[in-house]
């Protein structure tokens, strides 16, 4: 006996399992980052007044908004990807997928400069709270993005072959990552404003 | 897993890393209640230095040094670890891993979870959890010694906090892919005719309590990391600015808040309360309802009332913090909402109670520990208000008062509730009933020992003894009066680990020894008793059942029998 509506959806609830999975998943992703954006307005509230934006002015925004940009095409290309699935082309796939892991790496990248640029000034996480709470944020959202892009690399080479034998659960497969992959893209739209900008 | 495999699965396949739902559900039963005892041990130990704070400790004592003395630091280190292995250790993984895993998929007539493996990783995450908890106690620096509630500053500089977080992590994780798991499973594989208000209660209890874990737990996840950079990075978000320890100002930033700590942390801890004592409650409601051979009284109410308890948890958690200086505005809000989550759970222990009146009662193991929590948890309960309101909770705050309030909720409520639900669902899982003779041997001084331990703390808080004290409070004159309680509390809390024993041996003995039963030897109505005992791996029931009924159909007038079960088709 083979667990039910892993594949097909509940006619009930209109979902299948890993679906409504994920999203439970995501609400307690948005519990754990209003967690540390919580922190943030604490912190900022405690601080003295003007504080945390005299320390964020050290921040680099025109690399922060390419980042910002990237991370948006990242999620155009994820839906894109999964669209392709749908329409049964499995090249295009291959190569929305490619995209979306190489748009990763380039935030990756870009975040890595931004990182070493700030310890070459001596800014550490041990600074002040402002770079205290930058540093976890975005290392947080960062390893975020890491563990992504292990599941859409496992997708994109490895774990394609499901393709050939379970077309259909291999594409909620593909929809259920980017669900998750809107999301950390999502948590970054939250980060850019609140750390670069305010 | 192919369930059309006939040959048997190898050992480790079968009962080590398995994703049976049942399995599963054992391996969370038998690690918690190791955990248990381990934790109830600390306890032992520190009621000998509460009982004779002079003297080496017997038996033991070697290991805390030469002279066989308990140090204060050794002491605070049992102390928060006691806390942190019964709760996150114990209680949480047996009610909610052990009874949930087990139990909720055969209630709702579903072959399996959801997700099997992400129950085996949420199993192992748990375990790894407990051996990281565990080995701390061998390190250099020793475990933890801040408290289960790990409260800045003094967490972030003391030793040994370090490997407390990681812990804390894995255990984090592993409550997170396990009530991901009990909500899916619940939402969607339940069985044909299984509509909304025909699920027991204790299903409504697991389904509430695992969105308290999905909900409340990540703001502690996010807690432990702010509190692991103190530690590992230098940051300042819980150290204010100019810090002295021991007599020199810390070399931080500073600019941070131990408030911010306790804010997050109790945002998890008090809906943690509720995730403790909710699947107990879903336990007592099943032994009720099947021990009184009646319908449980206002079904509709416990539900409503429970999903409205789970709402509230979330917006109670300051008032374990009224006496940081946050205001009488914010105060005031905290309190008013706590006397409002006091409303639910009035309703529900008044719905099992009123479920007695006029009921012929089987009086067996099951029902005396059910018995014995309505009166245990009112206790807890009643005791807690006091603790609810700003004004009185000044003076009551972190003495013993506190102590015996939760713990009459924790320990003769929920464990109590748990130790209910093992012996009613023993025959499932074992197909054989436990010894009654040694289960009442084991619920009678279990519930005076319980009592011998925590009612006299109650006369110590109310007279100002605080809770933290090596010693019991043996320098402080103001409680001079009733520090001979120390004694009595602590040879009630031995006695009661003695009382333990019959259970233990009970649950080996029964194994072999205990009567043999069909599939449903209480004569219950719910879906589990129409599976074989035990049920059949990976698959549970020979066929997907079909309901027809509600969840407590006993001794309608005019039937034959004093129970219908779910699945009878109704007639015409």
């Amino acid at each position: 006996m083979d667990i039910p509506y892993t594949v097909e959806e509940r006619p009930d609830t209109g979902l299948f399992n890993a679906k409504l999975g994920v999203w439970l998943f995501l609400a307690s992703e948005v519990m754990l980052f209003g967690g540390l954006f919580s922190a943030y307005i604490f912190l900022r509230y405690g601080a003295p007044v003007g504080a945390f934006h005299e320390w964020g002015q050290e921040l680099n925004i025109p690399l922060a908004t390419l980042n910002t940009l990237i991370l948006i095409s990242s999620s155009v290309t994820m839906v894109m990807s999964w669209a392709s699935l749908k329409l049964n082309d499995f090249k295009k796939y291959k190569l929305y997928m490619g995209l979306t892991l190489l748009c990763a790496l380039g935030f990756l990248i870009i975040k890595y400069i931004e990182y070493t640029a700030k310890f070459d000034h001596h800014i550490y996480p041990s600074t002040n709270t402002f770079y205290a709470i930058y540093f976890t944020l975005t290392g947080l959202h960062g390893l975020h993005i890491i563990g992504g892009m292990i599941v859409l690399f496992y997708f994109w080479i490895p774990g394609s072959k499901m393709w050939d034998s379970k077309p259909e659960q291999f594409t909620n497969r593909i929809e259920i990552a980017g669900l998750y992959w809107h999301f950390v893209d999502l948590v970054w739209i939250f980060l850019f404003p609140v750390l670069y900008l305010l | 897993m192919d369930s059309h495999n006939h040959h048997e699965e190898p050992f480790y396949r079968k009962y080590i890393w398995s994703t049976d739902h049942k399995i599963i559900g054992l391996q969370y039963g038998i690690t918690s209640l190791i955990f248990l005892l381990i934790g109830f041990s600390l306890m032992m130990i520190m009621r000998w230095q509460l009982a004779y704070p002079e003297s080496a400790v017997p038996l033991v004592g070697s290991i805390f040094g030469e002279d066989g003395m308990l140090l204060p630091e050794i002491y605070n280190s049992l102390g928060a670890m006691h806390g942190t292995i019964m709760i996150f250790l114990g209680i949480v993984p047996l009610a909610v891993g052990a009874f949930g895993n087990y139990i909720v998929p055969l209630q709702i007539g579903a072959p399996d979870m959801a997700f099997p493996k992400i129950n085996a990783a949420s199993y192992w995450c748990y375990f790894v959890g407990g051996v990281v908890m565990m080995s701390s106690f061998f390190t250099a620096e020793g475990a933890a010694r801040s408290g289960w509630t790990s409260y800045p500053p003094l967490a972030d500089i003391e030793v040994g906090q370090t490997m407390w977080l990681i812990g804390m992590i894995f255990l984090i994780t592993s409550s997170l892919l396990g009530s991901i798991n009990f909500i899916t499973t619940i939402i969607q594989l339940r069985a044909p005719g299984l509509t909304w208000m025909r699920l027991p209660f204790f299903v409504w209890a697991q389904f509430v309590t695992s969105f308290l874990l999905v909900l409340a737990f990540p703001p502690l996840e996010a807690a432990a990391v702010l509190q692991l950079m103190d530690r590992v990075a230098g940051t300042s978000f819980f150290l204010p600015s100019g810090l002295v320890v021991s007599g020199e100002v810390l070399g931080v930033s500073g600019g941070g808040s131990p408030l911010l700590w306790q804010h997050l942390f109790w945002f998890l801890a008090h809906p943690e309360v509720y995730v403790l004592i909710l699947p107990a409650m879903g336990i007592i409601a099943e032994v009720i309802a099947n021990n009184t051979r009646k319908p449980l009284w206002g079904y509709n109410s416990l539900v409503f009332a429970v999903v409205f308890l789970g709402f509230m948890s979330f917006i109670v958690w300051a008032h374990h913090m009224f006496i940081t200086g946050m205001g009488t505005a914010m105060s005031a809000f905290f309190q008013t909402t706590t006397m409002i989550i006091s409303i639910p759970s009035i309703i529900i222990l008044s719905a099992f109670f009123i479920s007695l009146w006029g009921a012929s009662i089987r009086f067996n193991t099951p029902m005396l520990f059910a018995l014995a929590f309505l009166p245990m948890f009112g206790i807890g309960g009643l005791t807690g208000l006091p603790l609810g309101f700003a004004a009185a909770d000044i003076y009551l705050h972190d003495t013993y008062y506190v102590i015996g309030h939760f713990h009459y909720v924790v320990a003769p409520g929920t464990i109590f509730g748990l130790f209910a639900g093992i012996y009613y669902w023993y025959p499932k899982i074992t197909g054989r009933k436990m010894s009654e003779l040694l289960g009442k041997l084991h619920f009678w001084p279990s519930l005076i020992f319980m009592n011998g331990v925590f009612m006299p703390m109650f006369i110590q808080g109310l007279a100002g003894v605080s809770r933290r004290l090596w010693d019991g409070g043996l320098e402080y004159a103001h409680a001079s009066g009733v520090l001979h309680w120390n004694e009595f509390m602590s040879i009630s809390a031995w006695l009661l680990g003695l009382a333990q024993l019959p259970f233990i041996f009970n649950i080996f003995y029964s194994l072999k020894r205990g009567e043999k039963v069909d599939k449903n030897p209480w004569g219950a109505t719910t879906l589990e008793w129409t599976a074989p005992s035990p049920p059949l791996p990976h698959v549970n029931f020979e066929k997907i059942p079909e309901v027809h009924r509600v969840a407590y159909e006993y001794s309608v007038p005019g039937r034959k029998r004093d129970f219908t079960p779910q699945t009878e088709p109704k007639k015409g």
